[in-house]
């Protein structure tokens, strides 16, 4: 037996003793995630047992280093946890943009202190993070931001930065504990060269947050603000002026998490699931044959989308994809779960509409058919992705 | 298994790019073939060359003669054949035909020839315009010491140059599988040329006798074979309309940054750019469902068979979109018989309706997965 067949038994036994067998039933909606923090709210105690007992392995990020907080799992010992994982339906104990987004910038960009700092609270879900990226006027230009961040220099902080500007679509930043952030730290050089990507503590005075209302009735975003915010010199990552590399490296790893919920965290096909609202025909097939049609196609792309994504991930391990790769899943991804939730209305017909009820659980499909718009807006537009992938891999010339 | 190629793999790769990049052009064969009026409609002498690489073995056990390689290393053949439109037994002679007969007594009969380039088999299974292996209607009725076969095939690929066919019967016990050889009397064989040049063959089976010794595998358990055998072919097609899609896209997106219309190269514009993207992705995408469903025909998974489905139905999809839009894009040149592209449209057409098209794929997989 090899030692990834013993790691995979090992692993799976593991798991099986693990596990609360709450946290391997299908997630129902957005709160039944568990996101950490310093508020932490846990759904109940099965939430809070499997974070801990995951974070404890390291296994929460288990390719991440164990010096700071990972697993130091190799890319097959990786996959075959999550392999091990999705065979029995275990959640994701811990949902995190420090896991997602600022984790693997720190570890590339971060200095040693940084990481020892930020990296083990990340890992263990102590500290939630928010992104500071898009502004009112910076949006699929988001290198013409404008928040504004300068040396100063008083007797209680001594020297520090001190920040004052807007940022918009701050995802969940009236829950975050702190932020990473991209500010304007040199108003001359031209635009890419002057930003820096900084974190501070929303907890910070002058920092304030307003939620913004969606269609979706929910309000995942806000806007955020910095009035005279002041941050310690040594909470920039990278270089002063050079964030714009940072930022564009971790935009990778963003699109690469937004292009995973095009798989809809669901393993199963779409038209399985969709027959309990249809019905069927004599003949025992969906009961709308032109519905049925466009709901095959649909996994098709979803089962090939799957595919893709394991792929991907294989390549990436192991530093054979293309580095503009993600924008392509990015593309992708959403432009499927986009489609997969017009076909999840279309099935549901008029009782998808309902808004409020109990029986739609209040909403359910019409609020997440709303909320997947956004898939293919944030973290740069399906027509920024293009734009790159036609550029960056097809090496098409510019305007 | 990780989805990318090893070592060995890409090693193979390279070498099965560079023999079709310079032997198995487009040139050097599509259009020799074709302009010269070939009866086949491929070249022998590339064949041969093939088996001397021992490519057409892939699927062949080590002891009998072949690589022992999977349906990964075929499709990495494959997808180089298809991207030079190489006219060439490969997948239905060592792909499909191979999957048949392993295992059986008509390996041994077969095999030799197949790893010698000697050799050309072909497999009838279609009766009609489209692809219905559930609803075969040939009749195999008991004769003698074996069966006599009556009914009609059609598109059997290489039908006309093959030595042996197997073909897809039904007796009373259910479907079975034939190997029948080319000189059986009563056997009409009509070779008919196709829009990519290719030559296929409606086959007349008028009371065609053959000795149960023909019968490949049990009489009447040739729905399981059957599926197999189409699983291997389909697998495979998939990877060649991968290489197909990539080789059109390539010629597409060159011919943009070459060509200039209101004082600038066509592919600064942003329509055209955004559709070459789109383009790219989809083909990436088919690509890996194309290995993925390899790679589980390699283990044995029970999950190919669906994975086979979406990956033949996506690469027909990305593959058609790919012609599409070169020839599109390649505007009134893309429209001549000079030019390839068009050559690929073709092609492609072909590629999506063997072994059943995009449609058929997508509503067996909704049937398999119960709706």
């Amino acid at each position: 037996m090899s030692d990834l067949d013993i790691f995979r038994l090992e692993t799976r036994a593991w798991l099986e003793a693990n596990c609360p067998a709450e946290m391997r039933e299908p997630m129902r909606d957005e709160s039944d995630a568990c996101w950490g923090g310093r508020g932490a709210v846990f759904k109940n105690e099965a939430q809070k047992r499997w974070m801990d007992v995951m974070a404890e392995r390291g296994w929460t990020v288990p390719d991440w280093p164990k010096d700071y907080g990972g697993g130091g799992l190799s890319p097959a010992e990786t996959k075959i946890l999550r392999q091990e994982m999705a065979r029995i339906g275990a959640r994701n104990p811990l949902m995190s943009f420090g896991i997602s987004m600022l984790g693997p910038a720190l570890l590339k960009y971060g200095r040693e202190e940084q990481k020892k700092r930020f990296l083990p609270e990340i890992a263990r879900g102590e500290i939630r993070w928010c992104q500071g990226y898009s502004e009112p006027n910076a949006g699929s230009d988001l290198a013409s931001l404008q928040t504004k961040c300068e040396e100063a220099h008083d007797e209680e902080w001594g020297d520090h930065w001190l920040v004052n500007g807007q940022k918009v679509w701050t995802s969940y930043a009236d829950k975050a504990d702190w932020i990473f952030c991209l500010v304007r730290t040199d108003f001359q050089a031209p635009k890419h060269k002057g930003i820096s990507f900084l974190l501070f503590d929303m907890a910070t005075p002058g920092v304030s947050t307003r939620p913004i209302l969606l269609i979706s009735g929910n309000s995942p975003f806000c806007e955020t603000f910095f009035d005279d915010v002041k941050v310690p010199k040594d909470q920039v990552v990278g270089e002063v002026n050079k964030g714009w590399d940072v930022a564009k490296y971790l935009l990778g790893h963003e699109r690469e998490m937004i292009s995973g919920m095009g798989l809809g965290g669901q393993t199963g096909s779409l038209g399985e699931a969709l027959v309990e609202s249809l019905g069927r025909d004599e003949s025992g097939r969906l009961a709308d044959p032109v519905l049925r049609a466009d709901i095959a196609r649909f996994d098709v792309d979803a089962m090939a989308f799957r595919a893709m994504s394991e792929r991907f991930i294989d390549e990436l391990k192991v530093g054979m994809a293309h580095p503009a790769q993600p924008s392509m899943m990015k593309y992708a991804g959403t432009e499927l779960n986009k489609a997969r939730h017009e076909l999840v209305m279309a099935a549901g017909g008029s009782g998808a509409l309902e808004w409020e009820s109990d029986r739609s659980r209040k909403g359910k499909s019409a609020r997440e058919w709303l909320r997947t718009k956004a898939n293919s807006i944030e973290g740069g537009t399906s027509e920024v992705q293009l734009g790159i992938i036609a550029k960056r891999i097809l090496d098409l010339p510019g305007a | 298994m990780p989805l990318y190629l090893t070592e060995d793999q890409a090693m193979l790769r390279d070498t099965a790019r560079q023999l079709m990049a310079d032997e198995g052009s487009v040139a050097g064969q599509l259009r020799k073939y074709r302009d010269m009026d070939c009866k086949d409609g491929f070249g022998h002498a590339l064949w041969k060359q093939l088996a001397e690489l021992g490519f057409t073995g892939i699927l062949i056990d080590e002891a009998e003669g072949g690589l022992g390689l999977g349906h990964v290393e075929a499709g990495i053949v494959l997808e180089e054949i298809g991207r030079n439109l190489t006219p060439s037994p490969f997948l239905i002679s060592a792909v499909a035909v191979v999957e048949a007969l392993k295992g059986t007594p008509h390996a041994a009969r077969w095999f030799p020839g197949i790893l010698s380039g000697d050799t050309v088999a072909a497999l009838a299974v279609d009766e009609g315009p489209k692809h219905r292996p559930e609803a075969i209607a040939m009749r195999a009725e008991r004769a003698g010491n074996g069966f006599r076969l009556t009914g009609r095939k059609q598109f059997v690929v290489q039908g006309a140059s093959a030595d042996v066919i197997v073909v897809a019967a039904r007796s009373d016990e259910g479907v079975t599988l034939f190997a029948v050889e080319k000189e059986a009397k009563g056997l009409d064989v009509e070779g008919v040329r196709l829009v990519d040049s290719s030559i296929g063959a409606r086959l007349d089976f008028q009371g065609v006798e053959v000795n149960s010794d023909a019968v490949i595998g049990e009489v009447g358990g040739g729905e399981a074979l059957l599926s197999r055998v189409l699983d291997a072919g389909r697998a495979g097609a998939a990877s060649e309309m991968v290489g197909l899609g990539s080789a059109a896209m390539g010629m597409t997106v060159d011919y943009l940054k070459q060509r200039k219309q209101f004082g600038r190269l066509i592919g600064e514009f942003q329509t055209l750019q955004h559709r070459a993207a789109h383009l790219y992705s989809e083909l990436e995408i088919a690509r890996s469902a194309a290995i993925k469903a390899q790679q589980l025909l390699d283990e044995g998974s029970p999950e190919a068979e669906a994975m086979v489905c979406v990956a033949k139905a996506k690469a027909g999809r990305a593959s058609t979109l790919a012609v599409q839009e070169g020839v599109q894009m390649h505007g009134g040149i893309g429209m001549t018989d000079e030019y390839d592209i068009g050559l690929y449209m073709k092609r492609d057409r072909a590629l999506n309706e063997l072994f059943g098209d995009s449609n058929y794929h997508s509503d067996k997989l909704a049937r398999m997965k119960g709706y």
